[in-house]
């Protein structure tokens, strides 16, 4: 299928194009930026009048809840690529079950799932998973999800592991101790509001810890979603100092703080926690600097799981189509243009993922599109979100940005124009 | 930010927390309280205020002493009162809070007096009174997890404003176990909001909330120090799992920084009360001599919180 993306502005953060140029697709990949190339001859043309082109969205982490439902979330989104955590039911920690995931996602023909594999079995972060076939069933790095390595000696032993195959591990930096039983941020509100709190420390020193045996072993790490101002400080100086770390924040890390939770607001249950403004104010400059992409921390939740006392409430919000919104949002704030607004969800992601053929529109790319209206407004609401999970601290809100069409190796996946 | 305590006119609906609550709606319930106060004096202790009204006390958490005074309090004001005690039924048997509630609005409750394990039950119960159109039912909350105990802080600056008249030139201290204290917390918004120009927290670090300053208050880990020329000492209570080692290291150490004796309480003003919201841990953060000792106003609480009791419930209901 031949297709041309016409009258667009075409925004490519790699190659920091930002022009009304045309696109040309052919095979599944880009095959002209700006000019035709010879003989070709569209089967389709799209007119992007008024429309952002731009690389389809990289999400480096959500949970795909009921695969078909959220996946088409992910594309309504303008998701075209999406990480899954390990931690789901059942646990990926066997090369079939990821084996079954990934053809599940394929067969949907919607967009790129790529699941972490279990980086120790059942997560119970004693024994090491199968890393080697976990990787040859489609499994993109390791992680614990939201399960703890206890045992320090293991954790080493799984970066030594890792590192003899050069896979990458991907952690969530929460120490257990530090955080069990807490669910807010150990500061102001969560001390006047009598919540139990998970201090910065939490994460600080599960950095630290990571930084050391990454920098021992020359494991590549990925830190999934930074919360504190004093960690991405820790990962700014490491990675100046020549480490190889990368990090994501949640895009609602970079909207909200400690004072969302207004009176017990289980909408803003987050884990990692929403910190202080302060906090807040260091991921956005962490993200702006180049130093950690976004993900949406995708997570789908019943109405129910949120109807309880803030303590007993599910972590999380729905993501998957407030991410561009939110991220524009942000740029927006920060007078950010749309390049610099568009990089830590294209190119940044994928240049952690190690894939040059993805969040970019360079000749040879997949064909991973989405087509944006930067102002068009819409309203949060239930009925507007296509993923099962309704929970988002947002509902009610009005978004400027609403994604019209998106391409997945060259197929439209969604088409709204 | 939307107080779900007051109602478009701003009037109380529920009695949720002290936070946010305006001084004039403080002193309006310690004044109604002041009258009812003679009621209890009465041959016949009853008014007709809450006649054909239906008070149900919901304890999620057991507390048979809070549970009582509200229902001496509820039956003062010739209300019909129902315990429920939630932890050995519905919840056991997987009901959630809000189904619980459901249940409940439909036997045709006015008033729910809410105790929870978990801070901010009583808002939940409250915002889904709105949200399912019965928010004619009152919420009082009666302690939910560290968060609030809205009747015990008003009955505590009852106490105040009977032996020391009024709160404009007072220094108060509260000691102990601060970070698990929903007394402390609501005790901290009343007397900030009543106008207390110096509130003390004394405790060890492990008892202390993160970011206490931020909620208008000087903290000191020197107990001697901290209650130098204080008008009113408040003990908190230390609960016994505080103990094991992990925040103490033992009851006797604590009791040595952080116990009232009376050599420490002579370091505040001759003329200083103390207050403690009980149960008592004698020798662990009070000496006996000094409880059962003329500055201690103890037992005078208890009175009293029967008499803000009370004042709210006939508040909650007038509004």
């Amino acid at each position: 299928m031949k297709i041309a993306i016409t009258n667009g502005r075409l925004v490519d953060p790699k190659h920091q194009i930002d022009a009304r140029q045309d696109l040309y697709l052919a095979d599944g990949r880009v095959a002209g930026v700006g000019q035709a190339p010879a003989g070709f001859q569209a089967e389709r043309e799209i007119d992007a009048r008024g429309l952002v082109v731009c690389p389809g969205l990289i999400d480096l982490s959500a949970r795909p809840g009921k695969l078909e439902t959220e996946l088409k979330a992910a594309v309504a989104g303008g998701v075209t690529t999406l990480v899954c955590p390990p931690d789901l039911d059942p646990v990926l920690d066997e090369p079939e079950l990821a084996e079954r995931l990934v053809r599940q996602a394929a067969d949907l023909g919607l967009a790129r799932l790529l699941p972490l594999g279990a980086l120790t079995q059942n997560l119970e972060g004693e024994r090491l998973a199968e890393m080697a076939g976990l990787r040859q069933a489609g499994c993109i790095a390791f992680s614990q999800g939201k399960r703890p390595v206890l045992d320090t000696q293991a954790l080493l032993r799984a970066f030594e592991y890792a590192a003899t195959f050069g896979y990458a591990i991907w952690l969530q930096p929460q120490d257990y101790y530090l955080s069990r039983n807490g669910f807010a941020h150990d500061g102001e509100v969560g001390s006047r509001l009598g919540l139990t709190g998970i201090p910065v420390s939490a994460e600080t020193v599960a950095i630290a810890t990571y930084l050391t045996l990454a920098a021992d072993t020359g494991v590549r790490l990925h830190l999934r979603r930074l919360s504190s101002a004093a960690g991405m400080a820790m990962v700014a100086k490491a990675r100046a100092e020549g480490v190889a770390v990368t990090c994501d924040v949640g895009v609602h890390h970079l909207h909200l703080s400690e004072h969302d939770i207004g009176f017990f607001d289980t909408h803003a249950r987050f884990d990692p926690p929403l910190r202080s403004l302060r906090d807040r104010d260091g991921l956005c400059a962490g993200v702006a600097a180049g130093t950690a992409a976004l993900c949406s921390d995708h997570t789908p939740l019943d109405q129910d799981d949120k109807l309880v006392p803030f303590g007993e409430a599910k972590p999380g919000a729905t993501g998957l189509e407030l991410l561009l919104p939110l991220t524009l949002k942000w740029a927006a704030a920060a007078k950010l243009p749309l390049n610099a607004a568009l990089a830590p969800v294209t190119s940044a992601p994928a240049a952690i993922l190690g894939r040059d053929d993805l969040g970019h529109l360079g000749l040879g790319a997949q064909a991973d599109i989405c087509l944006f209206s930067a102002e068009e407004p819409w309203r949060v609401t239930p009925h507007n979100l296509r993923s099962a999970g309704k929970n988002t601290p947002f509902l009610g809100y009005e978004m400027a940005g609403r994604n019209k069409a998106t391409l997945v190796a060259g197929q439209v996946v969604f088409d709204a124009l | 930010m939307h107080n779900p305590q007051l109602n478009s006119n701003g009037e109380l609906i529920h009695l949720l927390s002290i936070e946010g609550l305006p001084r004039g709606i403080l002193t309006h319930i310690l004044d109604t309280a002041a009258s009812f106060l003679g009621i209890t004096d009465r041959e016949v202790k009853k008014v007709p205020l809450l006649r054909g009204k239906s008070v149900f006390n919901l304890f999620f958490e057991n507390s048979t002493r809070t549970r009582t005074t509200f229902e001496i309090a509820a039956k003062r004001l010739s209300a019909d009162v129902l315990n429920l005690d939630i932890t050995r039924s519905s919840t056991a048997k997987g009901e959630t809070l809000l189904d619980t509630i459901d249940n409940l609005c439909s036997m045709h409750a006015d008033m729910f007096v809410v105790r929870h394990a978990s801070s901010g039950a009583p808002y939940l119960i409250a915002d889904h009174l709105k949200r399912v159109g019965r928010d004619d039912i009152h919420v009082v909350n009666a302690g939910d997890g560290r968060h609030a105990h809205p009747t015990q802080g008003l009955l505590d600056m009852y106490t105040i404003r009977h032996f020391k008249k009024n709160f404009e030139n007072l220094r108060v201290a509260i000691v102990g176990d601060i970070l698990h204290s929903r007394v402390a917390r609501s005790d901290i918004h009343a007397l900030t909001t009543l106008g207390v120009p110096e509130v003390r927290a004394i405790g060890p670090q492990t008892l202390l909330p993160t970011d206490l300053g931020r909620m208008g208050v000087q903290v000191y880990h020197d107990m001697n120090e901290g209650l130098r020329d204080c008008d009113v000492v408040i003990m908190l209570r230390l609960q016994n799992e505080r103990m094991n080692g992990a925040l103490l290291p033992s009851a006797g150490e604590y009791f040595k920084h952080y116990g009232l004796t009376p050599a420490k309480l002579a370091l505040a003003k001759p003329d200083a009360i103390v207050m403690h919201p009980g149960p008592m841990n004698r020798g662990v953060e009070i000496d006996s001599a000094v409880a059962d000792g003329p500055q201690a106003v103890i037992l005078d609480q208890v009175t009293f919180g029967i008499a803000v009791r009370m004042a709210v419930m006939s508040i909650l209901a007038g509004n």
